[in-house]
């Protein structure tokens, strides 16, 4: 069952090494003060699971971890917005694992649904095919990936219940389904609502996924600072 | 001016109904010039059905982006979803059309876009399975690179994206349909001559004899 602590308490769970998933897409919707504390507490030697770097230009959320250079391993699908991150990765001190998209996520996907292996077409007749093992099924070639689970995911929603029951206020992006590959799943929060307030039909991720819940900013806070971000660099 | 001439020649290829996802750059312009009465889904892989334009500011809602994370609307009757969702659409073949860029492009509907060893290392982000998974894929881009050189090759030199999967090719100078046997050209671009595409290309342009006496328009 779902237990509310605080970002200090939330942290401690990630350990040097520890294998983190981060949620959201290049810097949208992430949980960002559950990266702040983890970059605050200079957990090192980590291996990033995200679906991309974090926010264009680098030294935003995810790129903060780059910069305290805590990351060792960034397994992902592009890493393009970040300048420090490919910089770090071509000096051999991050070491990358690539899969296209849809593979990266159906990989997540397998490792919480209990699948041995994603099976699938996308990147045959590319340099891809020597990322995964080649099979045939009926008839047909495809790469075989293996799963991938991690020792702690950090997700964001808007909304949570005691229960550990979270509402998405927008895109949930890559959030649902890190919520079920982790060993111990932390989810940032807009708001904390009671019991049944949100309805059985506006749960995005079952609470049964969810294992400890940590606030975040509001709503209008993060609207503020991604306003902020935007209209600096020129997309608001 | 070319890019804007790629933008509205690739607008030409929305259809009604069309679900349509669109690569960063000048395929996202072309939403831009949607011919009126025609009406089109468009797709963001980071999860969103039938969006709409950039939020006024203060009406943003800070997890409501597109692919490259910047703030987007959605409109009546839009959709937002996960990404494994999002990416069932685009594998699964539920996406009519997407339109994107390249680095380069082959006679054979190969297509390089994600690297140059020693040089651009981002990653293949979604552009593999959209290729793989679209039903149509339109390469829109610049004729030839900054040096000049030819952006249609007879064979891709770059790592590949997606082989054989391009259906159309929209540059500044023309517009080609990619067959199994090879490059047809269908249009040129206004003050362009069949000799000048000829000599910009490096592919073989099989049906460039009937271009021959083509005046310019």
């Amino acid at each position: 069952m779902a237990v509310q602590i605080t970002r200090e308490e939330a942290v401690k769970k990630i350990r040097n090494k520890s294998s983190v998933m981060i949620g959201g897409f290049l810097g949208a919707a992430v949980p960002l003060k559950m990266i702040d504390a983890i970059a605050t507490a200079r957990i090192k030697d980590l291996t990033v699971i995200s679906i991309g770097a974090g926010y264009r230009g680098g030294g935003v959320d995810i790129g903060k971890l780059v910069l305290n250079k805590q990351i060792i391993k960034y397994v992902t699908s592009h890493v393009g917005t970040d300048p420090n991150l490919i910089k770090q990765i071509v000096n051999e001190e991050v070491q990358l694992e690539l899969s296209p998209m849809g593979t990266f996520v159906e990989r997540i996907r397998a490792g919480g649904a209990g699948l041995g292996a994603v099976v699938t077409p996308v990147g045959m007749g590319t340099e891809v095919e020597d990322m995964a093992e080649k099979i045939i099924v009926d008839g047909k070639p495809y790469l075989l990936f293996k799963p991938i689970r991690a020792d702690v995911a950090v997700i964001k929603a808007h909304r949570c219940d005691p229960l550990g029951n979270l509402q998405y206020k927008g895109m949930s992006n890559t959030s649902p389904v890190m919520a079920t590959a982790a060993d111990i799943v932390i989810v940032e929060v807009d708001e904390m609502v009671d019991v049944g307030e949100i309805a059985c039909e506006n749960i995005g991720t079952p609470g049964i996924f969810v294992d400890y819940i940590v606030k975040g900013h509001s709503y209008e806070e993060r609207r503020t600072i991604y306003e902020e971000l935007w209209i600096a660099t020129n997309k608001l | 001016m070319s890019r804007d001439y790629i933008a509205k020649r690739i607008a030409k290829e929305f259809k009604n109904g069309m679900y349509v996802n669109l690569g960063i750059g000048i395929p996202t312009e072309s939403a831009n010039y949607i011919p009126e009465g025609t009406q089109v889904f468009l797709q963001t892989e980071n999860g969103g059905l039938m969006f709409g334009p950039k939020p006024k500011r203060g009406e943003s809602n800070p997890d409501i982006a597109n692919a490259g994370a910047e703030p987007i609307t959605m409109l009546p009757g839009g959709a937002v979803f996960d990404v494994a969702t999002s990416f069932a659409m685009i594998r699964g073949g539920h996406i009519d059309m997407t339109v994107v860029g390249a680095l380069e492009v082959d006679e054979l509907g190969s297509i390089a876009s994600w690297k140059i060893p020693g040089k651009l290392l981002t990653g293949m982000g979604g552009a593999m399975d959209l290729l793989y998974g679209c039903k149509r894929v339109v390469v829109a881009m610049m004729h030839t690179d900054k040096h000049g050189n030819s952006k249609i090759r007879k064979k891709c030199t770059l790592p590949l994206t997606a082989a054989g999967v391009v259906d159309m090719i929209i540059t500044d100078k023309a517009v080609f349909r990619v067959a199994e046997e090879g490059l047809y050209l269908e249009e040129l671009a206004p003050g362009v001559t069949a000799s000048e595409v000829e000599q910009l290309t490096e592919a073989t342009i099989l049906n460039i004899m009937q271009w021959e006496h083509v005046l310019i328009t």
